[in-house]
């Protein structure tokens, strides 16, 4: 078969796994949040697609609509604990939290606008990008998804979907219609052996590794990580022995905004992201989660990695099917699993 | 919200009797947002009175889905009463709009590209009209340009949607005919990050030209993917791409490429006998001098046409009988039909009991991207 050509295949296969590593960090960020949250997390797409645009928003030397959605978020969960502290009659705290958020949403707006018209180097856009989208995570999750803490995981799922749908349309505002792409990283190649590749696709591959090394270390080595990972194993028993599971879920979305905008500032240049393109590159991750069955890291790394060799070699061999090969995928995995596995009742708390 | 606006349109227009209502129908979010956002743009631009008779349009947005045009059409007909409907933005709702428009006997003029809304003209379809260039006239443009410069095999690379399949369609006949042929043909999705395997694909199979068959900026994947990989051909891309944005997030990735477009994307190059060239100006000066400068695209300039046309159909139907009346929108359709010489933005109108679009040659121009801009191509 052509695809086996010593010509072809190195090439398709080291695509595939460039492709496959960013998938692996969002279907890990999936796993994580379903473990400690129990949210189908359906908006991570739209992360990607906030890094992506917010980059390049920068790169042009505008203020990215990030500022505006951060800020509303803010000042929204700002009231909602304002609102809390003073139903328990605590005035005092109530407007310490809204002071420290005006304080704190002053600073960012300061800095942003202070910063986006210099078009500092890339480094600083690159860390601008990630303090401006990273919020958006804690705070959604403190307006959206503290509140129906107790609810099923259908009524989480549905909100979920809801947010997605929201955050499509405000990128869409943000952002506009067009897509956009940011500079690569690194530019040239370097060739291993009887392959060439492209710098930029070897970076990706390495921050993909770094990254998931590093979560690796946060799970086992860490407080806050044992603490994530107690959270996930039984949360009734988490909490008996003092692990809030606000503090973790709101950990939790931190790291998944995080994620998935680094995921979106590394396929930023390979891709002409549209402020809707966040749902199927989200999806391909989950299929990798699915395939980990939204518990194990490695089985859903190893997944997302084969997701992306097989759209690799799909789009080579049969382009006009990719998209109906990759999801068709997730039939045998969730036949294998239901067979292999055996029904506990969900348990409801 | 949507609702509650166009309930209180619905209020003050009822304040007047002989208004003429305007329903307007456009995707200005969606997948297909980069072209409806101008398209509404426009109607802003459109004049408030005609023949001395206010003009009221009504503009609602169907989010690019099918079901949302329908719904939004019955909308504007039974609540809005409207005498005129223009829209929608994409074609598979402008086909499911027609049933819609024709039971109820209202005028439409659709903004979408593809020949089967218009034809054949039929009893339903005697009701429909449309503005943009069909592919049709713009796939036998680039054949011809390719033919031209010695092209005999042709590579394909399109959206894995109906875009892209309506393309790869149009080209394989039109090549057939002129005895070109299609050596290979892949698919992408809009939003993948890769397109290598397709791209070696192509290259392997090495075509004189290829073209991508692609909208706004999701096309620039694949013509950088090419460049990456050397590819030394012809590179032509579709009408599709003839936006600021394109250029802007494709750079030197999209030097070069060459494609058909209407003739108001270079109406400032077009020769001073052009009769379009002043049409074209007129609109883009206007457009920008409202939203600021380059936002100006060519997929606006079709609701200027549409404009065009009925600020030319009208003055003929208040002869004959009063807006909001049947008789009104029955001499609207006619005088619609009976539109000779009309110069739009995006060529000249003659339209005719057997084409409801009436555009020729003269409604497109080949273009390359040259130094980060759009540059016209001598015509042979």
């Amino acid at each position: 078969m052509q695809i086996f050509d010593p010509s072809i295949f190195p090439i398709l296969a080291a695509d595939g796994l460039t492709n496959g590593a960013v998938y692996a960090l969002l279907s890990l960020s999936l796993v994580l949040v379903f473990a400690v949250t129990r949210v189908i997390f359906v908006p991570l797409g739209e992360f990607v697609v906030f890094g992506t645009l917010t980059l390049a928003a920068l790169q042009l030397g505008r203020v990215p609509g990030t500022l505006t959605l951060v800020l509303i978020l803010l000042g929204l969960a700002a009231l909602m604990d304002a609102a809390g502290h003073l139903r328990r009659r605590q005035a005092g705290r109530a407007a310490l939290t809204l002071g420290g958020a005006l304080v704190l949403g002053g600073c960012a707006w300061a800095l942003t606008h202070w910063l986006a018209p210099l078009k500092p180097p890339l480094p600083v856009q690159v860390l601008l990008t990630l303090a401006l989208v990273a919020p958006l995570g804690p705070l959604l999750y403190r307006t959206v998804f503290q509140p129906l803490q107790n609810a099923t995981v259908l009524v989480l799922l549905i909100a979920s979907v809801a947010l997605h749908l929201v955050l499509t349309g405000v990128a869409l505002v943000f952002f506009g219609p067009e897509g956009s792409r940011t500079p690569p990283f690194a530019e040239g190649n370097v060739t291993l052996g009887q392959v060439t590749l492209s710098t930029q696709s070897l970076l990706v591959m390495l921050v993909s590794a770094l990254l998931m090394l590093a979560l690796y270390l946060f799970f086992e080595r860490t407080m806050p990580g044992k603490a994530l990972r107690a959270t996930a194993v039984n949360r009734l028993g988490a909490r008996l022995v003092g692990i809030s599971p606000s503090a973790a879920g709101t950990l939790t979305f931190t790291l998944a905004a995080l994620i998935g905008a680094l995921g979106g500032m590394l396929i930023g240049p390979s891709v002409a992201m549209t402020y809707d393109s966040g749902f199927l590159i989200g999806l391909k991750g989950f299929v990798g989660a699915i395939i980990g069955g939204l518990v194990s890291y490695p089985l859903a790394a190893a997944g997302a990695l084969l997701v992306g060799l097989i759209e690799s070699f799909a789009s080579f061999s049969l382009s006009g099917w990719k998209e109906v090969i990759v999801f068709t995928l997730i039939l045998p995995v969730l036949l294998w699993r239901s067979l292999a596995t055996r029904h506990t009742p969900e348990d409801e708390e | 919200m949507k609702k509650a606006l166009f309930l209180s349109v619905l209020a003050l227009s009822s304040l007047a009797a002989a208004e003429i209502r305007v329903g307007v129908i456009v995707s200005a979010t969606g997948p297909a947002a980069s072209l409806g956002i101008p398209e509404k743009n426009t109607v802003a631009l459109l004049p408030q009175t005609i023949a001395g008779q206010p003009v009221v349009y009504t503009v609602l947005d169907d989010a690019s889905d099918t079901t949302a045009a329908v719904t939004n059409a019955r909308k504007l007909i039974q609540e809005g009463k409207v005498d005129l409907i223009i829209g929608t933005t994409t074609t598979p709702a402008s086909l499911a709009m027609i049933d819609v428009v024709a039971e109820a006997k209202v005028p439409m003029i659709s903004l979408a590209a593809s020949e089967g809304i218009i034809k054949p003209v039929d009893a339903k379809r005697a009701w429909v009209f449309k503005t943009p260039q069909t592919d049709a006239l713009m796939a036998a443009a680039i054949v011809q340009h390719m033919v031209q410069n010695k092209v005999r095999t042709i590579g394909y690379i399109g959206f894995n949607d109906a875009y892209g399949e309506g393309w790869a369609s149009e080209l394989k006949k039109n090549a057939a005919a002129r005895g070109l042929k299609v050596v290979a043909e892949e698919r992408y999705g809009r939003s993948d990050t890769s397109v290598t395997g397709q791209i070696l694909k192509l290259v392997a199979a090495r075509p004189d030209a290829i073209l991508i068959g692609a909208s706004g900026v999701p096309a620039v994947l694949p013509q950088k993917a090419l460049k990456d990989r050397g590819y030394a051909g012809k590179i032509y891309q579709t009408h599709g791409v003839a936006n600021a944005d394109f250029l802007r997030v494709g750079g030197r990735d999209v030097e070069g490429a060459i494609l058909p477009a209407g003739p108001v994307l270079v109406a400032d190059q077009l020769p001073g006998t052009n009769p379009t060239r002043k049409v074209g100006l007129a609109y883009m000066n206007l457009y920008e001098a409202k939203y600021g400068k380059d936002t100006v695209s060519t997929f606006g300039a079709h609701m200027w046409d549409a404009g065009l046309l009925m600020q030319k159909a009208v003055p003929a139907a208040l002869k004959k009988a009063k807006p909001g009346t049947p008789a009104f929108r029955e001499a609207l359709r006619d005088a619609l039909e009976g539109t000779r010489n009309v110069i739009g933005a995006h060529g000249i109108f003659n339209l005719s009991a057997t084409d409801h679009l009436g555009l020729d040659a003269r409604s497109r121009v080949m273009v390359q991207v040259v130094d980060g801009t759009w540059k016209l191509l001598p015509s042979r």
